[in-house]
């Protein structure tokens, strides 16, 4: 739920980069973003180990604070700023083509979202390759991970940054909620049909690449809401997968009882 | 001044609406929101807000106009159905509570989007003005509305007041309450239809995004005050009500600000305040305590350096420069200095050329520690079988936590010992 934490939080951080400087620069707005970002990581650990906030409700407060905080930021700049809440809400990605990269000799060289994207894909699966090893233990056994001298406070921030940097670039096309769809939807339904985590990222990353591609189709075809399709494509996926099993367990062993451990 | 007399002589109809309407509403959050809170169910808020988007577009869509009461029917239905759909999940499969209700809200959400621009696209005239029901606009309450959610917070009241004891009891001990025989899971279905409720009831005022914080945060501003549940549920609305009020004076005074992030933001100064500086378990007080104990301990341990020294020569009020104290046990001289300093301003030490003594209140408080370090060293060896030499750090840990009462009993139980297993002398008073 962290990731739903953070898709609401960067909102203040956008507007405070925006105003600051004056543009729909990319990159201002990136770090503004991350900055809340991670500042609401931060203050849901600092409520949650220091006042003894139980962690749903570090998360539920944090986030709506720095919400609303972002939502009257707004308001209270609506006549100077280009940027309304449905934007950063919703996002729009049928506006990806539009928002060209032209570099100051006026040469075009394609989308700049399709860049950013790219980079930040190349960056967060780096991240992945190199501290492979590190995740899976602070993961599965924090306790074990850190009797080896991993830190583990330290992991947590660079993938709650992983996750800041996904979620962030992420909302100019499809918004800060259904961000939590793409950032949930696969890995559940990917951890559903496996338990070796190399083929949970594998079947994740291929489930990623389906979605866009059907979500697309759909939308297309419905003339509605791409990134509104992606996230109804990914529930129906988890949907699918989740019915199949329930159906497979029933029939397979009637005997067994139902009821999941953990 | 003017503003704040017009406001509060509520002359202006519009202003006693959303006032009303405000306080209605957070006060009927607040008060479910500190079951779901104390059921560590905090961010349900959040995925029944985000899910009640597709029940609105769809009832638009069956309607083709925006009929208030068809819509709240509809943001119902869906907010109830992904609450079971997350219960479901996360019953039967091995998909954790918070990925369910993750995945859950926003493919809730997406759905409610893709109906949403398909009504953009329709060219239906009065589908302008749906999105209040995402970021809500209470300046809109007209008179309707406020009947509606006195209806609603009514309803709520008396189905939490009748149920009270039985939700308190779940939340609290789930297995005990199922042992009574309670039925929880029908419990647990009710205070679901209950919050959902409770959001549906303010999405037209506060939105669906921030009705989540109107729920959770007045409670966990609450928990901070008082352990008695029924005191936290009346803080927490008594909280939620100010919340209501101070937004509804805000966008008043200044008509550019949005009244439901208001409500947002204030709740939220209280919970942080709260967090802080509510007595015993704010951050502040908490970090208070910690530092008085740990001077305490020090003053206590400096104390029994000039106990250790005189037993030494028997010389209990020798004076003592700050190297032969230091070289006693390992300290920090600066710390030493400043409880030196503490304990001569309490009158237990005397300075004279910087040379420190015992007063004679001094040595009654330094044998009183040294005599709870030796008792309970010999209670350890004598019941708990320890070896003599395993004792001594668990015993400067006790010395200064030991009451009288204790003291008293320890002495009696060991009966009245005259040396600790070191086969040193106790000290008596």
């Amino acid at each position: 739920m962290v990731g739903d934490a953070i898709s609401h939080a960067v909102l203040p951080g956008i507007v405070i980069a925006f105003l600051l400087s004056g543009s729909r620069e990319t990159l201002p707005m990136l770090l503004g973003a991350g900055a809340t970002g991670m500042l609401a990581t931060f203050l849901i650990e600092y409520f949650h180990r220091r006042a003894n906030l139980q962690t749903d409700a570090a998360i539920g407060v944090t986030f709506t604070f720095l919400f609303a905080v972002g939502i009257i930021l707004i308001g209270a700049y609506a006549g100077q700023v280009d940027l309304d809440q449905d934007c950063v809400l919703y996002g729009e990605i049928a506006y990806v083509p539009i928002d060209l990269w032209v570099t100051e000799g006026g040469l075009i060289l394609g989308p700049r979202p399709v860049y950013i994207l790219s980079a930040v894909l190349l960056v967060v699966a780096l991240f992945i390759k190199i501290g492979y090893k590190e995740l899976k233990l602070t993961s599965f056994d924090p306790a074990f991970a850190s009797a080896l001298g991993i830190s583990t406070a330290l992991w947590h921030y660079l993938l709650m940054a992983a996750v800041s940097l996904a979620t962030v670039s992420s909302f100019e096309s499809v918004g800060a909620i259904l961000v939590i769809a793409f950032l949930i939807g696969p890995p559940a339904t990917a951890y559903l049909l496996t338990h070796d985590l190399k083929y949970m990222l594998a079947i994740t990353a291929a489930l990623g690449i389906f979605i866009a591609f059907t979500g697309y189709w759909t939308a297309y075809w419905l003339n509605a809401s791409i990134a509104g399709c992606m996230a109804v494509v990914t529930g129906i996926g988890f949907a699918a997968v989740f019915a199949a099993q329930r159906l497979m367990k029933t029939k397979g062993s009637p005997a067994e009882p139902t009821r999941a451990i953990g | 001044m003017q503003d704040i007399t017009d406001f509060f002589s509520f002359s202006d109809p519009n202003v006693r609406y959303v006032v009303l309407g405000n306080i209605l509403l957070s006060a009927s959050a607040a008060m479910v929101g500190a079951f779901i809170l104390l059921q560590k169910k905090a961010l349900v808020g959040d995925a029944v807000s985000h899910a009640v988007l597709p029940g609105v577009c769809a009832a638009f869509l069956f309607s083709g106009s925006k009929n208030t009461a068809l819509m709240l029917v509809g943001a119902f239905a869906t907010g109830w159905l992904a609450l079971i759909t997350i219960d479901y999940i996360a019953a039967k499969s091995k998909i954790k509570k918070d990925a369910a209700i993750g995945l859950v809200l926003s493919v809730f959400f997406g759905a409610g989007m893709v109906m949403m621009t398909y009504i953009q696209q329709s060219g239906n005239a009065a589908q302008s003005g749906l999105d209040h029901f995402i970021f809500g606009n209470a300046a809109t309450l007209v008179g309707t509305d406020l009947l509606v959610f006195s209806v609603l917070a009514a309803v709520l009241l008396l189905v939490v007041g009748i149920f009270f004891k039985a939700f308190a009891l779940v939340a609290f001990d789930r297995p005990y309450a199922e042992a009574l025989g309670y039925p929880v899971r029908r419990l647990d279905l009710l205070l679901t239809s209950l919050t959902v409720l409770a959001v549906v009831t303010g999405i037209t005022a506060v939105g669906v995004v921030l009705m989540a914080a109107m729920l959770v945060t007045p409670a966990a501003a609450a928990r901070y005050w008082t352990d008695n549940i029924r005191r936290m549920v009346g803080i927490s609305v008594a909280f939620g009500v100010f919340a209501g009020f101070a937004g509804a004076y805000i966008s008043y005074v200044a008509p550019a600000m949005p009244t439901g992030p208001w409500m947002v933001v204030v709740s939220s100064a209280i919970a942080f305040f709260s967090f802080f500086f509510a007595p015993r378990k704010g951050i502040v007080p908490r970090l208070y305590t910690q530092h008085k104990n740990r001077q305490v301990i020090t003053e206590e341990n400096t104390l029994k350096m000039f106990y250790h020294l005189g037993e030494r020569n028997s010389h209990f009020d020798g004076q003592r420069s700050l190297e032969e104290l230091a070289s006693t046990r390992e300290v920090n001289k600066t710390l030493l200095k400043t409880a030196l300093r503490r304990l001569v301003a309490k009158g237990l030490l005397v300075v004279r050329a910087n040379q420190w003594a015992l007063t004679a209140a001094g040595y009654q408080k330094a044998m009183r520690v040294v005599r709870l370090h030796r008792l309970w060293e010999l209670y350890l060896t004598k019941y708990m079988d320890i070896a003599s030499d395993h004792v001594h750090d668990d015993a400067e840990t006790i010395e200064h936590i030991l009451t009288p009462e204790l003291e008293r009993e320890l002495e009696h139980q060991l009966g009245y010992p005259d040396k600790d297993p070191h086969d040193t002398k106790i000290p008596k008073t």
